[in-house]
């Protein structure tokens, strides 16, 4: 399952789990066949609903489903789903607490070939500010096709970040993840590198070129941006004394923003945020390349992680 | 079609009439508050709440139950008026609304106060969760039908077509929406801030069926719920010709009564017009 893009592990292993659990009913915008909620859609005709190119329509018709009983997963372009139908989100579904289960697809460049409008580059900064909602971002197919049957038994709403892209693998088969709890994938002494989603790959792939280096970075997977695991942030922070975020979104309001106040609050260290710096992507001829143009190099990871430890030094002294 | 006697009309009116002396003085009370379109929409919620709706104010999460959405979310002193007269909440809850720690929001909140289906407030919401509860309902073999209540001014907004489109595809004959048709918005007349007509054609070609009717004949409004059950293919929107504050002389076709809170001498006027009124 690490040969296949994140969309197609999505799409596949919802077909599958809509056959453990009759209450899901999967709702598209007309994305079908981008989302690949299509294998959903021929398997389970009866509760498939595509409501057209009506984002902001898709997500009320969601929230009355779930009224009704149902668990929707109400897929879009996470674009369009985060803002030209946020006031459903807010009002319908965070301020409601209705049980909706949102997937927003074609998350962060992923969409190269689209161009700036169809990245998503602040899905969730504005998701994360919304109370009551649960943001989850995964990492690599195994995890995505695992959190499935935690977010539909999950009691409440849930924003599920999703990649068009292929994702490195990092985490085995069986996978358990669980809402609020970071994962840690390497240990180390001199600097943490907290991930999300697809940057989670390169973060492990950056602690191998700082090992090189002879420096030992930690890996954290920080799948879940709300809840917040504040315990994990603050030890890794204890504990290396340096922190570098990375993620496939602007570095205002995301993941980036999430662990800096963390920091700032509790645990304050030397942090460095990599990712998209305020401005809006171009077209490009394939992923990674366009992450690469945007600075999210795992060059730019490893870079990162050498600037705060070196800022270490300047604690209480910055002269 | 049920034939109602003349008695059980002029009760029904009688509830109209206290639900608008009710309205005001909630909203006198909390000094906020929408009476325009509260007043407005008093046979169609008295209709609803005491002679459609199946509804168990002991038991308000009842599965069969029918499904209310007020969609014009500011009418909503009206709307508690009818839920706290039905048993839902204690009458005395109506006039400590505002309070911090008062269930009873400036609009409907589904997680504070019993009984409310959906939270409201930002306009043309009713009708897309309306839909998709309608579709579950029907998927779950439920026989509760789902009622929305919106207002003229939403009806401009992209969504509600959105949401006729998509009633319309799935054929939600269990769905009727009631339109409130006051012809007031917040800035002035409806069909000067954004006219809507020709409305009736308008639903009619997004394949709904369409009744008019005069929202304060409680006859016609009784009649119109119980026609649209016949409908059995297609979803049912009941187009209510009403008028905005209808019941207080001076409110009434007025936008400025919107959202405005009478003085101590026009609360007084009002009452008086209100009780002469069935006298």
């Amino acid at each position: 399952m690490t040969a296949i893009p994140q969309r197609e592990a999505y799409g596949r292993a919802l077909a599958e789990y809509g056959a453990v659990n009759e209450n899901i009913v999967v709702l598209d915008a007309d994305t079908s066949s981008s989302t690949l909620t299509h294998f959903f859609a021929s398997r389970f005709p009866d509760r498939f609903f595509n409501i057209g190119i009506a984002e902001p329509c898709l997500v009320d018709f969601g929230v009355g489903m779930a009224l009704g009983g149902f668990v929707p997963f109400v897929n879009a372009f996470a674009a369009f789903l985060s803002l030209r139908a946020i006031e459903q989100v807010r009002t319908c579904i965070a301020y409601a607490e209705t049980n909706v289960k949102l997937v927003g697809h074609y998350a962060g460049l992923s969409d190269f070939k689209d161009g700036p409008t169809h990245n998503c580059i602040v899905d969730l900064a504005v998701m994360r500010a919304l109370p009551n909602l649960t943001v989850i971002v995964p990492s690599d197919n195994h995890q995505i096709i695992n959190w499935l049957p935690v977010i539909a038994e999950h009691p409440g709403p849930v924003y599920f970040r999703m990649s068009r892209d292929k994702s490195l693998p990092v985490h085995p088969e069986d996978i358990r993840p669980v809402i609020g709890k970071a994962i840690q994938l390497t240990d180390g002494t001199d600097v943490t590198l907290i991930a999300c989603g697809t940057m989670v790959g390169r973060a492990m792939q950056a602690a191998g070129l700082l090992a090189s280096q002879g420096v030992s970075a930690r890996v954290l997977d920080l799948h879940t941006l709300k809840p917040l695991d504040v315990e994990a942030i603050c030890t890794a922070a204890a504990e290396t004394g340096a922190i570098v975020t990375a993620e496939e979104h602007s570095i205002i309001g995301g993941l980036g923003g999430a662990v800096a106040e963390v920091l700032v609050e509790n645990c304050p260290v030397p942090m460095v945020r990599v990712g998209i710096r305020d401005r809006f992507g171009v077209t490009s001829l394939d992923a990674d390349s366009l992450m690469d143009y945007m600075g999210l190099r795992v060059e730019d990871i490893a870079q990162a992680a050498l600037q705060a430890i070196k800022r270490k030094s300047f604690q209480g002294d910055p002269v | 079609m049920n034939y109602l006697t003349e008695t059980t009309i002029l009760e029904l009116d009688e509830i109209a009439r206290n639900l608008r002396i009710d309205s005001l003085k909630m909203i006198y009370k909390r000094q906020s508050g929408h009476p325009g379109g509260s007043l407005s929409a008093a046979e169609i919620v008295a209709a609803l709440f005491f002679y459609k709706l199946r509804l168990d104010p002991h038991n308000p999460k009842w599965e069969d139950r029918d499904r209310f959405f007020l969609s014009k979310g500011h009418a909503s002193a009206v709307l508690y008026a009818a839920m706290a007269r039905k048993g839902f909440f204690p009458e005395e809850d109506l006039y400590r609304w505002g309070n911090l720690d008062c269930h009873l929001q400036g609009h409907p909140d589904r997680v504070k106060t019993p009984g409310i289906e959906m939270s409201a407030g930002p306009l043309g919401h009713g009708l897309a969760v309306g839909a998709g509860n309608a579709l579950a309902g029907r998927m779950k073999n439920k026989k509760y039908r789902v009622y929305v209540l919106m207002g003229d001014g939403e009806m401009q907004a992209g969504i509600v077509w959105e949401a006729a489109s998509v009633a319309s595809k799935y054929h939600l004959s269990n769905l009727t929406a009631i339109l409130d048709y006051n012809d007031v918005q917040l800035d002035g007349p409806v069909h000067e801030i954004m006219p809507l007509e020709p409305l009736a054609d308008r639903w009619k070609a997004f394949n709904w069926h369409v009744i008019e009717i005069n929202g304060h004949n409680t006859r016609q409004v009784v009649e119109a719920f119980d026609l649209a059950e016949e409908i059995h293919s297609k979803p049912t929107l009941i187009i209510a010709h009403t008028t905005k504050g209808k019941g207080v002389s001076y409110m009434e076709n007025d936008s400025r009564w919107h959202g405005a809170v009478p003085k101590a001498d026009q609360y007084e006027l009002a009452l008086a017009e209100l009780g002469k009124e069935v006298g």
